[in-house]
């Protein structure tokens, strides 16, 4: 950050008062980053454009690191939120973001987070409308946490929710599993055994939008981050009251995460994703659903992984995953419970 | 096909599962000491695959699950102490200890512990923290009590004093020895550990060939190996002809790791230690040596390991040993559930309890 347009280099108190401070660390950081007229407008509230029906979320960002290879704390806030709008079949539009910041931080790592903001946010094709800054004593956060809320114009109809996959459905992933959550696990621990892997954070709207409109008739779309491919699983057959039988051979996972979940016993199926979506829709549709994400920036990887049975037929119960070894064997696969944590040996 | 990928090749596993099937005429009772190896049979689907002569028994060898009641407490005593940091490895912060106590809580209600990933990183902590006493969980076998003893050896060399070692390190022998000599355990052989016979080699295990004629295979935990083993138990039955086999050998060299023995027995030595569902095992557990009770937090920090009594109802004791199968304990999947363990069985990935509860369709 120049000195030219800010003149103090660490975050105070004052930034958080309201008053000058607030003000200088609104206009030269999220205005200059965030420009668009409906902020601009520097109104009590963001005046909106949007017709409904409406999809709507929000979520709070506390990753630890910050930063991390592919992406930081910013671009998870920005792909968390318009990826959860979007599976609902929506158009994400907007954005509001509240940052929660610790006396102390240094001015250019905010501005390195608010820079790459701004990236993500332009390449979902969402505005950031309205936001918060609130500067907090040393030690009241950890370095800086994210609240953002997304809305976003649900075009699909029906649209897709997690209660209408249905026997004979196929279930899709856009691609490889366990890739952020494996990076955030090794940043944090300073491990560097696995130097080539990345988060795989990414914007999915674009994705989605494609498949509602060229292929269409999608059941279920979820984005499996915290608790991984197996716990969203977990809860679709839960909220569908079908089984799901997931072939493990058939999940993609990059060789690199492999070795490294072995290494630290962790299961890559339970690791969050930040980039990917789960798709379950008609058997028959599958085919050009993988060839249209494979043909995308962020579905090289596509794959099919499992179906949807009844609850009677085969091993497994209603509401239950059921993983099918590459040995042919059948063993539950169920929600995870608490944290993973690795092992002592 | 790399080598990794073909100790999981599918097409090979069937036609050692068939082997297993014609081969097999009298049944089988064989347990796997070593947690990882639960797992691995669990997650590889293979239990389900195996011949019905096969009855598959889950060992004392998690040391999350034989870490005993009253060493949890101690643990949680610890972590009540001001001036301490704990340093642990992610898998002991759900073990229940007396009243369900656990270090989760502990660290919850303001405790000071970090989740490391090796023993250096408690090293590192005590060198950046030279105002506290880091004190490191040392649980486990003789897999990582060899680097824990390095890494004391090297806060000796630094002069560091405020690092400590609470050692309630296990060995696997003797632990062995108390299920052959129990009658009603009835165990055919043995799937030893592949993780701690790269410490051991063969010869500690030689007495189970040699005087309770009972096959032990080392090895791996891909399935190849596991019906490979699986397949060496059954031939040796039938030759009554017992040894111990190393299948491991891309990992395991028949004599161990001397050096890594050395370095363990430089620091440590053996004694008594409680083992939880199964008591109290002579000669089963590593203490330190006079010359480095600096580093012992038991001694330095005055700690009193008093013997908690058991968790009334959970029958981890026998699960461990072989007599019971996770289903029959009557607070199975009721009372104790992964969510809310009873024993320790349940809580660790590795336990026992936990991959019935989890993986069985
Ligand atoms: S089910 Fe629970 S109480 Fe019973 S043996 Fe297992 S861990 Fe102990």
């Amino acid at each position: 950050m120049s000195k030219a347009t800010l003149a103090e280099q660490t975050l105070l108190l004052d930034h958080g008062s309201g008053g000058q401070a607030s003000n200088r660390l609104i206009g030269s950081l999220f205005f200059k980053y965030f420009d668009n007229p409906i902020l601009n407008a520097m109104n009590d509230a963001a005046r909106l454009e949007i017709v409904g029906p409406l999809s709507m979320s929000t979520d709070s960002y506390t990753v630890d690191p910050i930063f991390f290879p592919g992406g930081d704390i910013g671009t998870l806030a920005v792909h968390g939120t318009v990826n959860d709008v979007a599976m609902m079949g929506a158009r994400p539009k907007y954005l509001s973001c509240g940052f929660i910041l610790e006396e102390g931080l240094p001015m250019e790592t905010l501005e390195r987070i608010v820079a790459s903001m701004a990236n993500a946010a332009n390449e979902a094709g969402v505005t950031i409308v309205t936001g918060d800054t609130k500067v907090v004593p040393r030690g009241a956060v950890d370095k800086v946490f994210i609240n953002t809320t997304g809305i976003g114009e649900i075009f699909a109809s029906p649209a897709p929710t997690g209660s209408s996959a249905q026997p004979g459905d196929a279930v899709l992933v856009s691609g490889t599993m366990g890739d952020h959550g494996l990076t955030v696990l090794s940043g944090r621990e300073g491990l560097n055994f696995a130097t080539d892997i990345k988060s795989d954070s990414a914007p999915l709207n674009h994705m989605v939008e494609a498949l509602i409109s060229q292929i269409g008739d999608i059941h279920v779309l979820r984005d499996p981050t915290r608790g991984g491919l197996a716990t969203t699983l977990n809860e679709i057959a839960g909220q569908s009251g079908v089984c799901i039988n997931l072939r493990e051979g058939d999940v993609p996972v990059r060789e690199s995460v492999r070795n490294g979940c072995s290494f630290l016993g962790l299961d890559p199926l339970y690791l969050a994703n930040e980039g990917k979506l789960i798709c379950i829709l008609p058997q028959e549709k599958a085919q050009a659903a993988l060839e249209l994400m494979r043909s995308m920036p962020y579905g090289a990887d596509a794959a099919q992984v499992g179906t949807v049975r009844n609850g009677d037929d085969g091993p497994g119960k209603a509401g239950q995953v059921v993983l099918e070894t590459p040995l042919g064997g059948h063993r539950l696969l169920a929600m995870l419970e608490g944290e993973q944590l690795p092992r002592i040996c | 096909m790399n080598v990794a990928e073909s100790f999981r090749d599918p097409a090979l596993c069937k036609g050692l599962l068939e082997r297993l099937h014609s081969e097999l005429d009298q049944p089988l009772r064989f347990m796997e000491v070593c947690g990882t190896h639960t797992v691995a049979i669990f997650q590889s689907g293979l239990r389900p695959l195996l011949p019905e002569g096969i009855t598959h028994l889950s060992g004392p060898g998690c040391p999350v699950c034989v870490t005993h009641e009253s060493e949890v407490a101690a643990f949680l005593d610890l972590a009540g102490r001001d001036d301490v940091i704990l340093a642990t490895f992610g898998d002991l912060m759900r073990v229940p200890g007396p009243k369900g106590r656990n270090l989760k809580l502990a660290k919850a209600e303001g405790a000071r512990i970090e989740i490391v990933y090796s023993p250096i990183d408690a090293l590192q902590l005590a060198i950046k923290n030279p105002g506290d006493t880091v004190v490191f969980l040392g649980v486990g076998f003789e897999t990582t009590a060899p680097t824990i003893a390095g890494t004391v050896l090297m806060a000796k060399q630094q002069g560091l004093n405020n690092f400590k070692v609470l050692s309630f390190h296990k060995l696997v022998p003797p632990a062995l020895k108390v299920l052959l000599d129990d009658p009603e355990c009835a165990i055919d052989s043995f799937l030893l550990p592949g993780h701690v016979s790269t410490i051991l080699g063969l010869e500690p295990y030689q007495f189970v060939a040699q005087n309770y004629k009972t096959p032990g295979v080392i090895t791996g935990f891909d399935p190849v190996d596991i019906l490979e083993s699986l397949l060496i138990m059954v031939e040796q039955r039938k030759k009554e002809d017992y040894s111990i086999v190393n299948q491991y050998k891309r990992a395991v060299s028949d004599s161990g790791n001397a050096r890594a023995r050395e370095v363990m027995f430089s620091v440590f030595e053996t004694a008594d230690a409680l083992w939880r569902g199964v008591g109290c095992i002579p000669e089963s557990g590593l203490v330190f040596r006079d010359e480095f009770s600096n580093f012992d937090a038991l001694k330095a920090l005055d700690i009193t390991v008093t013997e908690a009594p058991p968790t009334p109802g959970c029958k981890c004791g026998e699960v461990l040993k072989g007599k019971m199968q996770p289903g029959d304990c009557p607070l199975f999947g009721k009372g104790c559930t992964p969510a809310k363990p009873v024993g320790p069985c349940m809580v660790s990935t590795e336990g026992s309890c936990a991959a019935y509860y989890k993986y069985s369709v």
